[in-house]
């Protein structure tokens, strides 16, 4: 199991995964927004989306958790 | 009677142009977010209008709310600083159409120059030199890729209606071309723009120069000298000089009188940019684009000609009729202070704990924060730009240097460490960079 965290005070401004997808390492998870810059947010890690702890127009803080993949 | 000013910005530059319009006798009125409340630009000016929460369409770009600012607090002049409502020629015709007095130039010059695809034609009708590129908007993948392969890759994709670096991409082959232009449909669509996609051919190696001109009242144009703006993170601007260490004489007359052109073709009125790419190899140059507003790094060239732009900005809206003069003499160095990490370049907002300028002969800083402030995530990352300016090329590093290391900042992560790192890069120091320096900076 690896949990994804925020690295930065963001907006979340697009969610490209849902629940139960399967990812492969690299692939972005969600899009945040800081500063006037889009950051994508990759998984590390190959499996499965178990959770999704964010929605579009979140605000996150810096460690925030986003997603858990199995 | 022009005696008040709105400045409808945030941040460094409302604070810098505050200064000036106090400067000059006149009423400073700021407008602001909740997020802002609290920063020196609010407190500095002589009256300040909260526009609504920190999300920028409630707040700094609201043309109406902006107005509704101006009506309450009697200002009788609009200064848009840059970015924001800089370049809406809508909101240019709203402050006019308001009876009040538009601090820029007219709104149709910023309307024909605000579309990348048109400007480059108008351009290019005026005898100004343009890149191989595509002179109609190109709207699919399929079209894109018959264009790139009549310009020859690589070549830059971008948003005609997008600036600030914002979803440009270099593509190499159809692949990438695929991935750069959804990528720069993307922004189009993003910051309101129609979906019309500009292809050029890319110069490899290539030096981002700019010329900065003032469109007199009597409709005379003069060209102020260079910039340049070669050291870039993702498109952006990081630091800027003038003069340009890789341009001659000879190509600095060629291009300042390319600029005169340019503007005298939409009959420009105040402070505009040219921006050129600069192949300094072949000594030849291009235009980019022209930024129909106050550019970020106007201080080097106010360092280097002694002239107050805001001043002038302000004095030819007001529609007094007088000359200049071009004269300079010196360098000058901007370093932009961003919050962000030294390494990734990824936005690092934060409080500020500590936060001590430097000073100095030759040092300028125009900072937007200051102790106890927050660096939020809704604007962009600039937190300052420190500004020095010295006799030569090498008494300005020297400066830089010692103003670098002597500027305390605590908090959210900043780029210093990267200004110090490049004042110390032998291709920095010699003057003989690109565009590319950055990412060479960082491929070890």
């Amino acid at each position: 199991m690896a949990e994804v965290h925020a690295e930065m005070v963001a907006n979340v401004w697009k969610i490209v995964v849902s629940e139960g997808d399967v990812v492969d390492e690299g692939d972005t998870l969600v899009i945040l927004e800081s500063m006037k810059m889009e950051i994508p947010v990759l998984t590390e890690d190959a499996g499965t989306v178990t959770k999704l702890q964010v929605k579009e127009g979140d605000v996150v803080q810096e460690g925030d958790l986003i997603a858990v993949i199995d | 009677m022009l005696d008040s000013v709105l400045i409808a910005n945030r941040g460094e530059i409302a604070r810098r142009i505050i200064r000036t319009v106090r400067g000059m006798g006149l009423r400073a009125v700021a407008v602001h977010s909740e997020a802002d409340a609290d920063l020196p630009f609010v407190r500095e000016a002589d009256d300040a209008v909260l526009l609504g929460p920190a999300n920028p369409a409630q707040s700094y770009l609201d043309i109406d709310k902006v107005l509704q600012a101006a009506r309450t607090t009697g200002a009788r002049a609009v200064h848009p600083g840059y970015g924001f409502l800089a370049e809406n020629a809508a909101f240019a015709r709203a402050v006019i159409d308001a009876g009040l007095v538009w601090i820029g130039p007219d709104p149709e010059a910023v309307e024909r120059m605000g579309d990348k695809i048109n400007a480059r034609n108008l351009m290019e009708a005026a005898g100004v030199p343009v890149a191989a590129g595509t002179r109609e908007p190109v709207s699919d993948l399929a079209q894109a890729e018959r264009a790139a392969k009549e310009i020859g890759y690589p070549v830059m994709v971008k948003a005609s209606g997008g600036g600030g670096g914002i979803g440009m991409g270099v593509a190499r082959d159809d692949d990438s071309l695929a991935k750069a232009f959804e990528q720069a449909c993307r922004a189009a669509a993003r910051f309101g723009g129609e979906p019309a996609i500009l292809l050029e051919r890319y110069v490899e190696r290539a030096r981002h120069v700019e010329v900065q001109i003032l469109g007199l009242a009597d409709g005379t144009v003069v060209a102020l000298g260079e910039r340049d703006c070669s050291v870039q993170r993702r498109h952006q601007k990081v630091v800027e000089e003038s003069p340009s260490p890789g341009v001659t004489p000879e190509l600095r007359e060629r291009m300042l009188a390319a600029a005169v052109r340019a503007g005298e073709a939409v009959a420009y009125r105040g402070a505009g940019t040219v921006e050129c790419l600069v192949d300094a190899d072949a000594q030849d140059f291009v235009f980019l684009e022209m930024n129909t507003r106050l550019q970020v790094e106007h201080p080097v060239t106010e360092l280097v000609t002694g002239l107050d732009l805001v001043e002038h900005q302000i004095r030819i809206a007001a529609g007094e009729v007088y000359s200049v003069e071009p004269r300079s003499s010196g360098h000058a160095i901007e370093f932009r202070v961003y919050a962000e990490d030294p390494r990734r370049f990824l936005p690092g907002p934060g409080k500020i704990g500590v936060w001590e300028e430097p000073e100095g002969e030759g040092v300028r800083v125009d900072s937007g924060y200051t102790a106890g402030n927050t660096v939020t995530p809704f604007y962009d990352p600039l937190m300052a730009k420190l500004c020095v300016a010295g006799a030569t090329r090498e008494e300005a590093l020297e400066r830089g240097r010692a103003a670098v290391a002597a500027f305390r900042v605590e908090g959210p992560k900043h780029n210093l460490p990267f200004c110090a790192e490049l004042l110390d890069h032998p291709e920095f120091v010699s003057g003989d960079y690109d565009t590319g320096l950055v990412s060479r900076m960082r491929k070890s």
